[in-house]
């Protein structure tokens, strides 16, 4: 079988094209090149998953397993569905997750296209995440062994005809067992750490990126509170996320916190710790990985942010655009623009991008600004 | 690499082994090695051995010609160039562009050819260099140099020629150009990587990018890479006395290739000029519309067909090619090229190999987007 193994330079993309070789199959390694600039990229300062380094890397490895690699040119397609989508939502008031839109539109579309058409039997990344086969026998996506690096919250915008095309080695193994495995093939990698920071993001910090694309997102206004009072200014709504507590500066006995974001008036909207839990959240679009959309009154599990924390929840609505869900305990910080996942115990049933939120009793004044 | 030339390499790395600058017997061994080269190189172009300046390459010999004739010219502030110059033409008059130079770009017709009436109009008593080259590199056009030499004459500018793609396919004779300076690439004509040369002709003033040594005029200053400069030496005699036989060769090559593509009916549209004698022999290029070219070579490489396609980057990644994109090919196209290359050892059935392998690889592509 003729695989292409998806490299960023990393441990786990490493491990995982030296896997499928080692269960015999030829193995083709791609990196994309997506940083916006060349210039930073020389520089090398970020040490994210698509830099310059990561090219050095991956064609290191792929030098030392003796597999063909090449560099994919996808700045363009990056720029447009990534960076622009990562700053129009902070300039609407959201906190997007670029890994969601670039799995979405990158790396399992562009690319697991690419992959076809250069004949390629299968698509493989370094994903901690599994695809078994359902009770019907089609594939599904599970979360990871290990759930503490568990990405299947990310993978979720994963297109349900295309699982049977893609292979995450390494996602039944954990880190640890991963690194371990690196260092006995003799990677030059096994000793790298893991990326945490957003790959385009340089250390001029991520609202740099959004003001030089959307200045309104860097405007300054007020901070007000869930009834309108003025309590403040703040920097621009980019620098803003639900739950926030830091770079408020508001006065007080009691902290303040980022209740909600609202564009239409540019302000920061600040409550008190009450009143950042939701108990409702919706997803206007969602993907679905499963064959039939669970029903309301269906009881799952949901993340509403990367991370291992995952809540209970009961569906309220649903149908094959969209759902809503109801948390059985109120959850902090439900913040539109991240994703809610539901899991059905392992399986990822379906997800999509957070449009509104319904806030516990104490924050019923906020309906207004909220979208269920 | 030529054999002849590895092996007249070896002989300077293993019995040549002096510095050329070195006053000793062996820097005197090694400097004749040089000297001899020069000449070589010299009668290729029909020039005088002495206005040959070896440089790592053919991108160095670019930049030195720009930067070099821009700095001596202190009182000029206007730089021209053609569109499909190659990268090392172009970003280096971005360079000067952001500097504070003026930059006009002369623009190509749907054959990758240079319109000289145009390239005259952007000439003007304040232009310090201009630069065209004689073929270009990823469609083959063969350019006006000569008129646009006339011209540059006419308006006291002197001319860049890159002859990186033309030498030892079709003749780089100096004196019929006209031109005023010219770069030529060993490794494109069966000589070594890391080294060329620039030619400086009569009346041409360069200001050194280089310091730190008397070596090459000063122009560029810096221990000599004998061997490189021998394997240059002996490839571009080889390629002179070879020129009339391997153009013919590598012309009845490609007729077989284009034909034999064309036969298989995938959808490759040729790119450059139709007329097979205003190209370069041995470059045969298309695009596949509605296709994706980085899919392709890698299909291609798979199947042991080394193909190109635009320009390579940094990381060895795909760029649309500026020259496509110069040629009025909408964007899709340019991302849909490809560029076969033949050369001396390429053997007629290489072609129906190297067809077939496109045919299939285009055909499971399109097959592919229409599922």
């Amino acid at each position: 079988m003729l695989i292409v193994a998806a490299m960023s330079g990393g441990v786990d993309s490493s491990v995982a094209a030296a896997l499928l070789q080692a269960e015999g199959h030829d193995v083709l390694g791609v990196t994309m090149q997506i940083w916006p600039d060349e210039g930073r990229e020389r520089s090398e300062r970020g040490g994210g998953c698509c830099a310059m380094g990561a090219v050095r890397d991956a064609r290191a490895v792929a030098t030392l397993l003796g597999i063909p690699y090449y560099v994919f040119q996808m700045r363009e397609e990056f720029e447009r569905h990534v960076i622009a989508h990562f700053a129009a939502a902070y300039a609407a008031g959201r906190t997007p997750n670029p890994c969601v839109a670039c799995n979405e539109h990158i790396k399992f579309r562009a690319l697991l296209q690419k992959a076809r058409r250069l004949g390629a039997d299968a698509l493989a990344t370094g994903h901690y995440a599994r695809i078994a086969p359902g009770p019907d026998g089609a594939p599904c996506l599970l979360r990871s062994a290990d759930r503490h690096k568990d990405q299947s919250y990310v993978l979720h915008p994963l297109r349900r005809e295309d699982l049977g095309y893609l292979r995450f080695p390494t996602g039944g193994m954990s880190k640890a067992d991963v690194r371990a495995l690196a260092r006995e093939l003799g990677l030059p990698v096994a000793g790298k750490p893991d990326s945490q920071e957003i790959c385009f993001v340089g250390p001029e910090g991520y609202a740099a990126v959004v003001a030089e694309r959307r200045p309104e997102a860097a405007r300054p206004g007020p901070i007000l509170d869930v009834d309108g009072r003025v309590l403040g200014r703040h920097r621009g709504l980019a620098q803003y996320t639900v739950g926030q507590r830091r770079g408020l500066g508001l006065p007080g006995p009691e902290p303040w916190f980022v209740v909600a974001l609202d564009p239409a008036r540019n302000a920061v909207v600040a409550g008190r710790v009450e009143q950042i839990y939701a108990v409702a959240c919706s997803v206007p679009q969602a993907h679905w990985l499963v064959a039939r959309v669970p029903p309301p009154g269906t009881r799952l599990t949901a993340k509403v942010r990367s991370g291992p924390a995952e809540y209970a929840v009961t569906v309220v609505e649903s149908g094959p655009d969209g759902f809503g869900v109801e948390f059985t305990e109120p959850v902090r910080a439900v913040t539109p623009g991240q994703a809610c996942v539901l899991y059905d115990g392992d399986v990822v049933v379906g997800g999509g991008e957070i449009g509104g939120v319904r806030r516990s009793a104490a924050g019923d004044a906020l309906e207004r600004t909220a979208v269920v | 690499m030529r054999p002849e030339v590895l092996s007249a390499m070896d002989e300077v790395y293993r019995n040549a082994w002096g510095n050329a600058s070195s006053v000793h017997a062996a820097g005197r061994q090694a400097r004749a090695l040089v000297e001899r080269a020069r000449e070589r190189v010299a009668e290729l172009l029909r020039v005088e051995p002495f206005r040959i300046v070896f440089t790592s390459g053919g991108t160095e010999a670019n930049n030195l010609a720009l930067f070099g004739a821009v700095g001596a010219a202190p009182g000029r502030r206007h730089v021209v160039v053609s569109a499909i110059e190659h990268h090392s033409v172009l970003d280096t008059a971005r360079a000067l562009e952001r500097g504070g130079y003026r930059v006009t770009t002369v623009p190509a017709d749907g054959e990758g050819r240079i319109g000289v009436e145009a390239f005259a109009r952007a000439l003007c008593g304040d232009t310090a260099v201009c630069a065209l080259m004689l073929a270009n590199n990823e469609v083959g056009t063969i350019q006006p140099v000569r008129a646009a030499a006339e011209a540059a004459a006419d308006t006291g500018v002197p001319l860049l020629v890159d002859a990186v793609a033309a030498a030892g396919k079709i003749p780089v004779v100096v004196p019929d150009l006209g031109a005023d300076l010219l770069t030529l690439s060993a490794h494109k004509l069966g000589g070594p990587q890391g080294v060329g040369a620039l030619y400086v002709g009569p009346g041409c003033e360069l200001a050194p990018m280089l310091h730190g040594g008397g070596q090459e005029r000063r122009w560029r200053p810096g221990t000599e890479n004998v061997a490189a400069i021998v394997g240059f030496g002996l490839a571009a005699e080889l390629a002179g006395r070879e020129l009339d036989a391997a153009a013919a060769r590598l012309r009845s090559l490609s007729r077989s290739l284009v034909s034999a593509i064309l036969d298989a009916d995938c959808g490759a549209v040729p790119t450059g000029p139709a007329d097979p004698e205003a190209r370069v022999p041995g470059l045969c290029s298309f695009v596949f519309p509605g296709l994706d070219g980085e899919a392709l070579l890698v299909a291609l490489d798979l199947q042991g067909v080394y193909a190109g396609a635009g320009a390579a980057c940094t990381s060895g990644s795909l760029l649309p090619s500026h020259v496509l994109t110069a040629m009025g090919l909408p964007p899709a196209a340019c991302r849909a090229a490809l560029r076969l290359s033949l050369g001396r050892d390429s053997q007629e059935e290489d072609i129906a190999l190297a067809a077939s392998a496109v045919a299939r690889a285009v055909r499971r592509q399109a097959a592919l987007a229409r599922s």
